[in-house]
């Protein structure tokens, strides 16, 4: 478990490596910089900017003192927002983010599960045709549509809930709704594929001969086994949930880190570009981390022991 | 019966569900958190006994900064009207009028601006606001270490731009000095009579002189500290700003809302629905906007609350006038007459802009009144058949057979992008050319266009202060903004003249004789003056635009009606 671990660590950390590198060159390579204006500054004055953010030395002294504060930690300051630090600004606009982003996980682990084993136990009935269209609807309509609408009925029309902004706890409903989508759809359909595979299984027809209760044969033997894609797709839906979308951020007013990852490269703020993508990174291969510790629990075929991780 | 059990507990799901996004709503928002009595009651009851002590607008995204000496948006300039005040104030017309200082006086030659400070002047946590604060500010601003861009529009005084550029590290040699605590003095290069509009620009407010202690001062609530009719009392990044009534204002009489919470919504949509549900009290230009398929609707429909309202801002297309065909004025002039201005704002923008002709936009104050009424924009007309004549002409004085390929780029919008696509119809119907079309992201623009790595490209300018220098001496040889390759040492000494005279006659015949010689050569091709569209809820009475579309809401009031 240790030597497992402790390389997933290392092969993590040479991935944020590359990831820093490659994103700080081609970040760079853009045309443009984060004093270019409608307006045009002042030649002085523009010289004088670069000085003060170290942009006028070579590319390659940039990015040895890019690497050197980032291994002390110094996510350097933002070039547009003036005296916040990256590490404040990905700090105060996550919280939100990731408020609404474990909620709409919850909710569509909890209704794509629900939807999909419905589905799965009535197949070709009409609870199963049901779910079916529910699926289809969710993986089809793009999350600015469902959040539109949302917005509008319940919010313009009803007037229910507020039509944006996280002032009250009512004021998650119809983000963390429109968020959760996409995944509950993907999920239940996932559900229900896995589980009809698994029921149909020889050892649940042998569980079911030997006399097991329905509900026993469902969670310990059925379900379990059915599961298993889902865990996998958890990891990486978690992390892009909590890390915010534009979109669902911009309809309901949030002040998430969402907006951030297209923002901050209109606006060249170089600082703010490196902090993002790393915080993704390093979210990203967390969730994955966990996902595969995960499996051991679900799956006791697989060992992490033996360092392989898919067993 | 094991169907039935899970067909239960999905059914009971959704319930709990609905439950929860029924059952706690209908009461009235008084989970609304804010120091401020904020709040409308809920939806239709009108019994409006707190709504309108609090102006609620949007201002789309979190502002850059509110250190006055590095902002440079109106989102900050809508928040620095609010918490800080400069020497003047403008009213509704665009004219300077006294603010915190209360009189001034312009040496006979025009060089040498001296002011008074009112002695009630007081900053948010009671200090006197004195003429030592003004002095520090400006070169504070001045001084290359605070990074400010907007430095240059300081340059208009003695020294001012060499302690910026690094050329002496001396601030005494500046010609901004304070007197007494009630009197500062400023020395100008040249007589600059738009000089008293700048002091009423954001980047001309003051700071309190606590700041140079604390690097990070304007990055919260807490530790900004201004000397305007309201004061910082929350704000919560990237998401809301809530105002309160400074009641250490000398003219806090004259300040009726208690408070001004500002919301940072970026999508035009959300804005709109959130005045609709009475949670804005104003949507639209200049730091909101109403999405621009409703603006049509909403003008009939919200007759009462629907404003446009001319402001002094142009849009216009830029040609590289240095490659072919448009080193040909006979080409650029063809393209500029070929297009119907009039179906572009009626049909395409439909905000109320107003088809241009010349490059000043209305607002700006001439002699006596508008300089756009005084000089006519009549420099050119849209008429067909003549750029046909002139297009062939062109071409052949090229030595060119047909027209060659060229692109016309724009930043990235959607607005930008149905304009280029109307305009390049006229010209395919008009005169027979293809025109290419390319959005680029804005950055990217603006580096080619500087690069002169473009053939036509859209542009805009918004005014900085209230007089045409803001806008033609754009245009002078190799000036900064002038990426046209136009070239005019006529047109370069009429604006020297208008620099260094300090009488405004002169000044305006110089400029107007060089608005003539910039349409005749039209290295730019106008196309119209911007406007802005607002709604403001009935009641609320005394917001106004300036006359360059920034918002003022200090001496706002409601009054149902």
């Amino acid at each position: 478990m240790i030597k497992y671990v402790s390389k997933k660590f290392l092969s993590m950390f040479v991935s944020l490596f590359v990831l820093a590198s490659a994103t700080f060159f081609l970040m760079k390579i853009i045309p443009g910089d984060p004093f270019i204006r409608e307006k045009a500054i002042p030649e002085k004055i523009r010289e004088h900017l670069f000085a003060m953010y170290g942009l006028d030395q070579p590319m390659w002294k940039q990015y040895l003192m890019y690497l050197n504060n980032l291994l002390h930690g110094d996510l350097g300051m933002s070039m547009k927002q003036q005296y916040m630090s990256v590490t404040r600004i990905i700090k105060e606009s996550f919280i939100y983010s990731a408020q609404i982003g474990l909620f709409a996980v919850i909710v569509s682990l909890a209704a794509g599960l629900i939807l999909g084993i419905i589905a799965a136990l009535n197949h070709r009935k009409w609870l199963d045709s049901v779910t079916i269209i529910i699926a289809v609807l969710g993986v089809s309509i793009p999350n600015f549509l469902a959040a539109s609408i949302l917005q509008y009925v319940f919010g313009s029309k009803l007037r229910w809930l507020s039509v944006s902004g996280l002032n009250d706890p009512t004021d998650f409903i119809l983000p963390v709704l429109a968020l959760s989508f996409l995944p509950a759809a993907f999920i239940a359909r996932l559900t229900r594929s896995t589980m009809l595979e698994v029921l149909s299984a020889d050892y649940i027809k042998t569980a079911r001969s030997k006399g097991l209760s329905g509900r026993i044969i469902l969670v310990r033997h059925a379900l379990r086994n059915a599961i298993l894609p889902v865990v996998t797709y958890i990891g990486p839906m978690t992390a892009n949930i909590i890390t915010g979308s534009v979109v669902v951020e911009q309809i309901f007013g949030i002040g998430g880190i969402g907006k951030y990852f297209v923002q901050s490269i209109t606006n060249r703020d170089y600082t703010l570009i490196m902090g993002l993508t790393l915080f993704y990174g390093i979210i990203l291969m967390a969730a994955r981390f966990v996902t595969d510790v995960a499996y051991g629990f679900v799956d006791p075929r697989i060992k992490m022991t033996r360092g392989g991780g898919k067993g | 019966m094991r169907t039935r059990k899970s067909a239960l507990s999905f059914v009971a799901a959704l319930l709990i569900l609905a439950m929860v996004a029924v059952g706690c709503t209908p009461k009235p928002e008084s989970g609304n958190s804010g120091s401020t009595n904020n709040g409308t009651t809920n939806g239709e009851t009108s019994g409006e006994s707190t709504a309108g002590k609090v102006f609620r607008m949007n201002i789309h995204s979190e502002p850059s900064t509110l250190d006055p000496a590095l902002m440079e948006d109106n989102v900050s300039g809508t928040l620095a009207t609010g918490i800080y005040e400069g020497l003047t104030r403008k009213n509704e017309n665009g004219e300077s009028i006294p603010a915190t200082a209360e009189s001034w006086v312009k040496s006979d030659d025009g060089l040498t601006y001296t002011f008074t400070i009112r002695k009630d002047a007081k900053w948010s946590n009671g200090d006197p606001v004195t003429a030592n604060d003004f002095e520090f500010s400006w070169k504070r601003a001045l001084d290359p270490a605070t990074g400010s861009t907007y430095a240059y529009q300081f340059y208009y005084i003695v020294g001012a731009q060499d302690y910026n550029e690094g050329k002496t590290t001396n601030a005494d040699a500046v010609g901004i000095k304070a007197l007494d605590a009630q009197t500062l003095e400023v020395k100008l290069n040249s007589p600059t009579p738009y000089f008293l509009s700048l002091t009423s620009f954001y980047v001309y407010n003051p700071v309190h002189s606590s700041v140079k202690d604390n690097e990070a001062w304007a990055a919260d609530a807490a530790s900004i500290i201004g000397n305007g009719p309201f004061k910082m009392s929350e704000w919560q990044h990237n998401t809301s700003i809530k105002l309160a009534k400074n009641d250490n204002y000398y003219d806090k009489d004259q300040v009726k809302f208690t408070g001004v919470d500002f919301t940072m919504i970026s999508d035009s949509a959300t804005e709109l629905a959130n005045y609709e549900t009475d949670k804005l009290d104003y949507t639209g230009k200049p730091t909101g906007e109403i999405p621009s398929e409703q603006i049509p609707v909403l003008r009939e429909s919200k007759k009462d609350e629907f404003v446009t309202k001319g402001i002094a801002s142009s849009y216009y297309y830029q040609f590289n006038t240095e490659e072919v065909p448009f080193n040909n004025v006979k080409v650029r002039k063809a393209l500029a007459m070929a297009i119907d201005r009039e179906a572009i704002v009626e049909s395409v923008t439909m905000a109320g802009e107003v088809p241009s002709f010349g490059f000043v936009p209305p607002g700006i104050i001439g002699l006596k009144e508008d300089y756009r009424n005084e000089v006519k924009d009549d420099f050119f007309t849209e008429n067909v058949d003549e750029a046909k004549t002139l297009l062939a002409e062109g071409l052949a004085e090229l030595k060119l057979s047909k027209f060659p390929k060229v692109t016309l780029t724009f930043n990235t919008s959607d607005g930008h992008k149905k304009i280029a696509e109307a305009i390049v119809e006229m010209w395919r119907q008009n005169l027979g050319i293809e025109v290419g079309i390319e959005n680029q992201e804005f950055a990217v623009l603006l580096k080619n266009r500087t690069a002169m790595n473009y053939q036509i490209s859209r542009a805009g300018w918004g005014a900085d202060y209230n007089d045409p220098m803001t806008y033609m001496d754009m245009f002078v040889t190799n000036g900064g903004q002038n990426n046209t390759g136009f070239a005019s040492p006529e047109y370069d000494a009429l604006i020297k003249k208008a620099n260094t005279s300090g009488d405004q006659a002169e000044r305006i015949a110089a400029m107007t004789e060089a608005e003539k010689i910039l349409m005749d050569y039209m290295p730019i091709m106008p196309i119209y003056y911007y406007s802005n569209t607002y709604m403001l809820k009935p009641g609320f009475k005394n917001i106004f635009l300036d006359y360059k579309g920034d918002i003022d809401y200090t001496r706002g009031y409601y009054q149902a009606n």
